[in-house]
C-alpha cells in the first residue's frame, strides 16, 4: 500500500487531502498536523465547519475524508513536524506534500524528502499569490536551489497576518494533488526543477526554471540517479 | 527599450499595485534594484540584506536565467531582457 504524508491540515493541505483521496482512495494519508481548528480558519480549511472548532485539525479533517469519500484511508497524527522526527515520519513515505504555514518547516521538510529520496511536492500560498515545486530527489531541484534559506521570524508575513485569497487554496491544494498523484502513479509531476506561480488577482500564471545548485546542500544528500522514486 | 522588472504579488502594496514595472539605462541587477529602491521606498529592505546582498529567502531571475548561480547582483542586462522578482511564501 502506498502512502502519502501530508504535512499542515490548513488552507492547501484540506483541499489537497479531497483531491488526492477521490483520485486514488486506496492510497493511506497520513495527515500531519499539531493545530487545533479556528473559527477563522473555517472560509479556507474547507474540511472543517463550526463545530470543529477546537479540536485536532488533523483527527477532524481523517473523519471527514472517511465519511465524504469510499474507501479513503485517511490516518491523522497530531504532531508538530520537525527536524527531529522527519526522518521517522518519512519511512514508508512514499510522497510528500508540504503546505504548512511556517518557511522553516518548509525547509526541514525539502532537506528530509532530499536525504530520505522521497519525492515532494511543495506549495504555498499567500495573499493573492501561490506556488507550486515539485521536488525528485536525484533529478531536477530543491526548495533550496531557489532560495538558501529560511527568513528570520517575523521578517516576513504568514498567511495569518496577511491574509490569503480563499479561492486560490482550492487551486494550489488541487494542483498539489494532481502533481502527487502523477508521483504515485510512476508519472513525472509538471513542476519539476521550475516553479509553477500563481497571480489569483489578475488570474494569471507563469513558471519559472528552477535549475540545480551545484552548491546546494540538500541536493548533494541525493546524488543525481540515486533516486527512490515508485 | 527599457528593462521590465516583475513585480511579485507579495511585493505590490510598495509599488503602488504594479505588477511590472519599467527600469532605464539599468547596466546590472544592481543599478536596477538601486534605481527602484529610491522610487519605490522599502522595497530595497525586502530584496537586499544589510550588506548589500541579495536577502537568502528572495531571487531574481535575468529572463530564464536564476542570477544567483551567475555573476548575482553583478549580472549584466541589455535592453528588453526582463527581471522577475521571486519571493519565498510560506503560507498554506
Ligand atoms: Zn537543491
Amino acid at each position: 500500500m502506498r502512502t502519502a504524508v501530508i504535512l499542515g491540515m490548513g488552507g492547501l493541505g484540506c483541499p489537497a487531502a479531497l483531491a488526492l483521496a477521490e483520485e486514488m482512495p486506496g492510497v493511506r494519508l497520513l495527515l500531519v498536523d499539531h493545530d487545533r481548528v479556528e473559527r477563522s480558519n473555517l472560509a479556507r480549511q474547507i474540511l472543517f465547519t463550526e463545530t470543529d472548532v477546537g479540536q485536532p485539525k488533523a483527527e477532524v479533517a481523517a473523519r471527514r475524508l472517511s465519511r465524504l469519500v469510499p474507501g479513503a484511508r485517511a490516518e491523522a497524527l497530531v504532531h508538530h513536524f520537525g527536524a527531529s522526527s522527519a526522518s521517522e515520519l518519512l519511512a514508508g513515505c512514499d510522497v510528500l506534500l508540504d503546505g504548512t504555514d511556517s518557511f522553516e518547516t518548509r525547509f526541514v521538510a525539502n532537506d528530509a524528502a532530499c536525504a530520505a529520496r522521497i519525492p515532494l511536492i511543495h506549495g504555498a500560498v499567500l495573499g493573492w499569490g501561490g506556488q507550486l515545486l515539485a521536488v525528485l530527489p536525484g533529478q531536477g531541484s530543491c526548495l533550496r536551489c531557489l532560495f538558501e534559506g529560511p527568513p528570520p521570524p517575523g521578517a516576513l508575513p504568514t498567511c495569518a497576518e496577511a491574509g490569503v485569497a480563499s479561492p486560490l487554496c482550492g487551486v494550489v491544494g488541487a494542483a498539489m494533488a494532481s502533481e502527487a498523484a502523477r508521483v504515485l502513479r510512476g508519472e513525472r509531476p509538471h513542476a519539476i526543477a521550475r516553479l509553477h506561480q500563481w497571480d489569483a488577482l489578475r488570474e494569471t500564471e507563469r513558471d519559472v526554471p528552477v535549475p540545480r545548485d551545484p552548491r546546494c546542500p540538500a541536493c548533494a544528500l541525493a546524488p543525481e540517479a540515486a533516486l527512490r522514486h515508485p | 527599450m527599457p528593462v521590465i522588472v516583475k513585480i511579485p504579488a507579495p511585493l505590490r502594496p510598495l509599488t503602488q499595485g504594479q505588477s511590472e514595472v519599467s527600469v532605464e539605462n539599468a547596466a546590472t541587477v544592481q543599478a536596477a534594484v538601486e534605481d527602484l529602491s529610491r522610487r519605490y521606498p522599502g522595497l530595497r529592505e525586502r530584496l537586499l540584506d544589510d550588506k548589500g546582498a541579495l536577502r537568502r529567502y528572495v531571487n531574481i531571475f535575468r529572463n530564464d536565467e536564476d542570477i544567483r548561480h551567475g555573476k548575482s547582483l553583478q549580472t549584466a542586462l541589455a535592453e528588453g531582457d526582463k527581471l522577475t522578482i521571486v519571493p519565498a511564501i510560506a503560507g498554506g
